[in-house]
């Protein structure tokens, strides 16, 4: 009866035969593959070289106005530009700058990454049930996979260091734009999308002026929850070596500095604001004209 | 253009199933499956039965039935938004059934123009963008398509309004965006899906008035879906009546409203204002042998409605009608104006009685 009590596992050895030899396959793979793995993402490593020197170089005073610019040109809403503000002044104030600017850096190359990966594979998946049925899995393990455990491969695949750092926040802050890309597409009304086979689109015509443009504020919205989770990402991120708002929070952790893990905390909370409020009102002012005026 | 002589669109037994096998099913239908019997034994839907349907060139053709009927599948063969299970429709003598992709997408740009229902147009873009869709689709240069977009949203009444949304439109504007977009395009065939029954009833006359007044210039070939005989009557050249997925009649307005091919079709006609539609030709009494040519004359072809408010000013008595060419074929009085306008049996009778007339 004892298998009723205890459940009958694989045997011992052979279990850990098992994980030694997925391990020193991996551990091979990585010896023989890694050195050209890691040169793939080198053009990765300056682009993310190159808006890091940006954010930081660059005097504040010109940093706050873009980034303000940039605020009144996506929300036209002067109190959505004197929270961003007022948010920077104090982040600065409190001295922060440098490793907020990183952070910042950091998050803008990893949503253009989510973008430029996340975009195409959310119109395939549109277009195809097939695709869907592949894709769809995958992500649900991206996004409930403990992210320490995919920090693993990633580590030792290509060391400790920003790439794998901006890899692992990539995996786990994409899921959200390919899901609604696909939504997005998914639902844009059928009238429309049957007026545009009338007028004999092709298929690229169909999807840049019919189906892309009408997907846009959910996709806005998948960017927006992108650019979310990958500002929660950035502690882990920074256990790897990525460096910004995190590394002053996992020394706070570390060594119980309570007022240094608050005020920095609070610094991923003002930008997350900040990057949350403004994208929010880019989307609705695309819906602007969505919205039905005469009944 | 349509003076380059269309040969107009001619559907040859056309068959339309719906379901996972549909065409396994045609010859059962072809040997007089019924509708039901298909639904209950086999699970597919008869859309359309034998479908035969000759349509001139630079004529409005209207094809009438209730919800359901496969009006709308029909329309939808002509541009092949739908694929038939069997048959031929043939544009210009040739058979869109057959074409490839390239030629069906050149085809659907260049012969044919198609108004929807719900209106279709696209919300992020303005009217103007909005009329221009067509001519981008095929390529033609901003500069050049904005000019034709401009002169038709001039001719559909909506100079000014060209930077609006389409959100910030009334329903009667959106399907003048609708209609300036099709007939951008210039192409011969001119497709219309229902186009007004979303609308309300005195914007929908007015649309009426404006379709009318544009097919007395470009005389493209109309097909109009509708579930209005009101409407179908007053648009059609030649009207096709629709039921579960059959043409049960097909004529000018008049045939349908005189002679109602079965009791379905005479029960929508019994609602018809008749005034508007019948003429002074069906209904007049034969010449008496007596008639002076002093009597006022009226033409042959005028309406009922017509008939009597030129008869409101004349003098008591008979009118002679006559045609063309002003010979006399017959007299009206009042009376029996009157008495055609309220649909009396008499009338019917006379008109059933005397079918030469009416050719």
């Amino acid at each position: 009866m004892e298998w009723f009590y205890k459940f009958p596992h694989m045997d011992d050895d052979a279990l850990r035969n098992l994980k030694k030899a997925i391990d020193e396959g991996f551990r091979a793979f990585t010896r023989a593959y890694g050195d050209t793995i890691e040169s793939m993402f080198s053009p990765l490593q300056s682009f993310l070289l190159a808006a890091d020197r940006f954010m930081t170089q660059t005097p504040w005073p010109i940093i706050t106005a873009i980034i303000l610019t940039i605020a009144w040109f996506a929300s036209r809403s002067v109190k959505i530009v004197l929270s961003c503000l007022i948010t920077l002044l104090l982040i600065g104030y409190f001295d922060m700058w440098t490793d907020t600017m990183r952070t910042v850096a950091m998050i803008f190359v990893c949503t253009v990454l989510s973008i430029a990966v996340g975009l195409p594979i959310g119109i395939l998946m549109a277009r195809s049930n097939g695709v869907k049925r592949v894709v769809n899995p995958i992500l649900d393990v991206m996004q409930t996979m403990p992210s320490f455990v995919y920090l693993i491969p990633v580590v030792m695949l290509l060391g400790i260091g920003r790439v794998p750092g901006l890899i692992a926040v990539v995996i786990y802050a994409i899921p959200p734009m390919i899901r609604l890309t696909d939504l997005g597409i998914r639902l844009v009304d059928k009238d429309v999308l049957e007026a545009a086979d009338a007028f004999g689109t092709s298929e690229t015509q169909k999807l840049f002026k019919v189906q892309l443009p009408l997907a846009l504020p959910t996709i806005m919205a998948g960017i927006n929850q992108t650019i979310m989770m990958a500002l929660a990402m950035v502690v882990v991120a920074s256990m790897i070596g990525v460096q910004g708002l995190g590394q002053p929070v996992l020394k706070a952790i570390a060594n119980q500095y309570f007022t240094l893990g608050m005020f920095n905390g609070l610094a991923i909370v003002g930008i997350a604001i900040i990057f949350d409020r403004v994208s929010q009102a880019y989307g609705k002012r695309l819906q602007k004209h969505r919205e039905i005026v005469h009944g | 253009m349509a003076e380059q002589g269309l040969g107009g669109i001619a559907v040859r037994n056309l068959y339309k199933i719906f379901g996972a096998d549909p065409a396994a099913y045609v010859d059962a239908v072809r040997n007089g499956l019924t509708k039901t019997e298909l639904n209950d034994a086999h699970g597919h839907v008869l859309g359309l039965r034998d479908i035969n349907l000759d349509i001139k060139s630079g004529c409005i053709q209207v094809i009438m039935g209730l919800s359901g009927s496969g009006k709308s599948t029909l329309i939808r063969h002509i541009n092949r938004l739908i694929d038939p299970t069997a048959g031929e429709v043939l544009v210009d003598g040739v058979d869109v059934v057959k074409m490839n992709k390239d030629e069906l997408r050149n085809f659907r740009r260049h012969q044919t123009a198609m108004v929807f229902q719900k209106f279709a147009l696209l919300p992020h873009r303005s009217v103007l963008d909005n009329t221009v869709f067509g001519l981008e689709v095929q390529g033609i240069g901003r500069s050049k398509a904005i000019d034709v977009a401009m002169r038709w949203l001039e001719r559909v009444g909506l100079k000014g309004f060209e930077h609006r949304y389409p959100n910030q439109l009334s329903g009667g504007m959106q399907q003048r965006v609708g209609l300036a977009r099709a007939l951008s395009n210039d192409a011969p065939v001119l497709l219309m899906d229902e186009a007004y029954s979303a609308l309300d009833p005195l914007i929908r006359m007015d649309m009426q008035s404006v379709l009318l007044d544009i097919q007395n210039e470009i005389k493209k070939t109309i097909v109009f879906i509708t579930h209005d005989l009101d409407e179908a009557l007053r648009l059609g050249d030649q009207i096709a009546i629709l039921r579960d997925g059959e043409v049960i009649q097909q004529g000018t307005s008049q045939d349908i409203v005189l002679r109602p091919a079965d009791q379905y079709v005479a029960n929508f006609v019994k609602e018809v204002n008749r005034g508007r539609v019948v003429q002074v030709e069906a209904i007049m009494a034969p010449l008496r042998s007596r008639t002076g040519g002093e009597q006022p004359t009226i033409p042959a072809n005028v309406t009922i409605e017509e008939a009597i408010r030129a008869l409101v000013s004349a003098p008591d008595g008979d009118v002679t009608v006559v045609d063309p060419s002003g010979k006399p074929v017959g007299t009206v009085s009042f009376r029996l104006l009157a008495g055609a306008m309220v649909n009396s049996r008499e009338v019917e009778h006379r008109s059933f009685d005397a079918p030469a007339i009416v050719a």
